[in-house]
């Protein structure tokens, strides 16, 4: 049979592929292949979707996370990583040693001011689309730290952050659920707004007038400095 | 196993042959609660310390505390003997607040380069003769000195990250000679954190090591002298060595806060302080062992993973016992915040278990690493650290009992209920990388006999006697002037505190003296001459935390 035409039972049929597979491996044999999915779509083995929402349903289930200990609460984030926990589970639990191969950052830790910078730098070589959870309240506020004369007060001072995960540190269950809520948010196409510093706007100024750089300054709201530009409609 | 090192008895020093010792050197006698102290004059510094080290024995600079007074700066000497660390002595050295130059000491004692460094950082006292006068903590941008009296913490500073002016640097190549520069860190994962170290390679081959701390700075000591000594000050110490060892740094706390205010803590409290901190030992060295096996194999699947698992089952206990997994904050001054869980029997079984399987988890990782010919091959003969060279960078706990050097503070300077427990100290003598993995998984061991005994104890206590607090006053106000430095043996070595009392109820000066900080500063003596990935596993065999290198 000529595999350039589709056999004419799949044309007509609509009947759930269970009986071809039953007539070459026999009745009842493993319904490992018989998914629900399968059998709703019948013997066509395509979705139909938006672009967009698949690539979120994607960009969802598959984190890789950057592997980035900075303080107690990297020992806490090994842990959900690891055994028991095994944040794998949610389809969010590799973690990549390069910034350039990761798609989410956990900040687990108080930022001081000599890693501050460092930390920017790892967080512009991470590809875009990219997501970062603050774990703890060193990422929130500084935390216990706060006070310090060398203490960033929160990450957010330095990177935009998506998800913050409150305790010092928090346990792994709070992790996950962060995590899970990230995931949730990333699955729906949101994202947090990206802020431009008054210095980066400054900077934008310099740049040569253009079709893009005009579209891109007319999104930024001067109030509050929040670039309402959407990758999703860019041109 | 014999180590050739064996501990010789100490001779005593008695003060009389200590002030004999110093002579004239000596202006004044400034005496802290454990130890005489003597204060001379800047420029005898060398001269007084190598008289003390080479007459009277004293060859461990434990410490070096710098802080400014309202009329004068002050560096503080603690000398102690590796062979009895019972005997200290202080050598105090003021300087004129116009001109804070004293000078340095570290021809006589290795380690006191960092710490020089580290004083010159945060008090801002200069060091004259220092080979390496250079901040060590903060960034070379940093304005002024943040211990120091007239310090304004609202002045905004400026830090810049000169990399980012051309982040892609077309060559990394030396001009002149024929070595590689190559920055490891302060983001990659066998720092174990966020240490930098930068690297210069001819070939394949460590030429010269500069370990480039302060990324995780988070200024413990000035947390630690804005709170009160009741209550304020003990979360800190569990963020200090964040590795699960939150009970040994809460220990080195209340001991020296209780020898200060002379607190008496009831025996039943000591013997579950015992126990607690030798469960948070056996969760930091399991993951010491974990990480370890993580940097040679990059075995991310088996090694690292059983360290979890059974991290977690510590992680259970302890929980039970304080409440939280990893800052525990469980200790208080005069005891501990409240007795076993109940019901008492379910939670001493579940400890028996975990103890009971402990064996076999251990040969389990006997036969994955140190029996392991691969591992063997790595690790062997790499990373050496002779016994001399530890002392003088003033090494410190499984680092330096993995050089044969029979030094544990549990057994030699006693505290806690260690005394009347029947345990070893674990040494081994060849000094490689091998050793210190070795002490490690000995020393797991140990602490679980330690813990065994401990659950006996706590079984058979008697009921009307299980106090677990003594009255300790609300406010607690050391006598003004009052000098102390106490140390407790922690899951990396010498955890020492030195706190100076004003009168109030918080201290004038906390410092605290770090281990890991000693174990890194050997890191170019183990390193230099070998193979890059042999320096990756000697950082990782000195099992270093961050938060306690910075603090």
């Amino acid at each position: 049979m000529s595999s350039e035409q589709p056999r004419q039972q799949i044309y007509d049929s609509t009947a759930p592929s269970t009986d071809t597979r039953d007539s070459r491996i026999g009745e009842g044999a493993d319904d490992r292949f018989n998914s629900k999915l399968r059998e709703a779509f019948g013997s066509t083995p395509f979705i139909l979707t938006k672009f967009d929402k698949f690539m979120n349903w994607v960009r969802g289930n598959s984190m890789f996370m950057l592997q980035f200990g900075i303080a107690c609460c990297s020992i806490e984030m090994m842990h959900t990583y690891a055994i028991k926990h095994d944040l794998d589970r949610f389809g969010a639990g590799v973690p990549r040693a390069s910034p350039r191969q990761a798609d989410v950052m956990i900040v687990p830790g108080t930022i001081v001011s000599k890693f501050g910078p460092r930390m920017k730098r790892v967080y512009d070589q991470m590809p875009e689309p990219k997501f970062v959870v603050g774990m703890g309240s060193c990422t929130i506020s500084g935390g216990p730290f706060q006070e310090g004369y060398n203490v960033v007060k929160g990450a957010e001072e330095i990177i935009p952050i998506d998800i913050h995960v409150p305790g010092c540190p928090p346990r792994p269950e709070a992790l996950v659920y962060g995590i899970a809520k990230l995931q949730e948010r990333i699955r729906n196409g949101e994202s947090t707004p990206v802020v431009v510093k008054p210095y980066e706007l400054e900077e934008f100024g310099d740049l040569p007038k253009d079709e893009l750089v005009q579209k891109l300054a007319d999104d930024i709201d001067e109030d509050d400095l929040v670039m309402r530009y959407n990758w999703a409609d860019s041109p | 196993m014999s180590t050739g090192l064996e501990r010789q008895p100490a001779v005593e020093v008695t003060e009389d042959e200590l002030e004999a010792i110093v002579g004239d050197r000596a202006l004044a006698r400034d005496d802290h609660l454990n130890a005489p102290g003597f204060v001379i004059r800047p420029d005898d510094v060398q001269d007084v310390l190598k008289d003390l080290r080479d007459e009277a024995g004293f060859d461990h600079l434990a410490n070096l505390t710098a802080q400014e007074y309202p009329d004068r700066y002050e560096s503080i000497y603690h000398l102690r003997k590796y062979a009895d660390p019972t005997q200290e002595v202080s050598v105090v050295v003021p300087t004129t607040t116009d001109e804070p130059v004293s000078q340095t000491a570290e021809p006589v004692f290795r380690t006191a380069d960092w710490h020089e460094r580290e004083a010159f950082d945060l008090v801002g006292i200069d060091y004259e003769g220092h080979p390496d006068p250079r901040r060590i903590l903060l960034p070379e941008t940093w304005q002024g000195h943040p211990l120091s009296r007239d310090y304004d913490q609202e002045k905004p500073q400026l830090v810049t990250l000169t990399e980012h002016a051309n982040p892609i640097q077309p060559d990394h190549h030396d001009d002149e000679s024929d070595t590689m520069f190559l920055n490891i860190g302060p983001h990659h994962p066998a720092t174990h954190g966020v240490l930098h170290i930068e690297t210069v390679l001819d070939g394949e081959t460590v030429v010269d090591v500069d370990p480039d701390i302060g990324y995780l700075h988070r200024c413990e000591e000035q947390m630690c002298q804005q709170g009160t000594y009741r209550h304020q000050i003990m979360p800190y110490p569990d963020r200090w060595d964040y590795v699960s060892a939150g009970l040994l740094n809460e220990w080195a706390y209340a001991r020296v806060a209780e020898d200060l205010a002379d607190i008496d803590v009831p025996e039943y409290a000591q013997v579950i302080r015992t126990m607690g901190a030798e469960l948070s030992r056996i969760a930091s060295h399991m993951l010491a062992l974990a990480t370890f096996a993580l940097d040679v194999y990059g075995d991310f699947t088996a090694i690292f993973q059983y360290g979890m698992r059974d991290r977690e089952v510590v992680q259970d206990i302890l929980e039970d016992l304080t409440g939280q997994r990893l800052m525990f904050n469980y200790f208080r001054l005069g005891g501990v915040a409240w007795d076993l869980p109940e019901p008492r029997e379910e939670f001493i079984e579940k400890t028996r278990d975990f103890l009971d399987g402990l064996p076999a988890k251990v040969d389990e990782y006997n036969d994955l690493l140190t029996a392991n010919e691969i591992f063997q091959i790595r690790t062997h003969d790499t990373g050496i650290l002779e016994p001399e060279v530890a002392k003088q960078y003033g090494c410190t706990g499984p680092v330096a009992r993995g050089s044969g050097i029979d030094y544990d503070l549990r057994r030699d300077d006693p505290y806690g209920y260690y005394d009347n427990l029947e345990w070893d100290v674990v040494t081994e003598d060849g000094c490689d990388n091998y050793s210190r993995v070795l002490v490690r998984m000995q020393e797991v061991e140990e602490s679980a006999k330690i813990i065994e005994q401990c659950l006996d104890l706590l079984e058979d206590w008697p009921e009307d006697e299980r106090t677990v607090q003594s009255n300790v006053p609300r406010t607690l106000k050391p006598d003004a002037d009052t000098e102390i430095y106490r140390a407790v043996e922690g899951a990396k070595g010498e955890l020492g505190i030195y706190i100076r009392a004003d009168g109030t109820d918080k201290p004038g000066r906390f410092k605290i003296r770090s281990p890991c900080f000693h174990n890194l500063s050997a890191l170019p003596e183990m390193a230099e001459g070998e193979y890059i990935p042999d320096m990756i596993a000697s950082l990782g065999s000195l099992d270093i935390v961050l938060g306690e290198v910075d603090r």
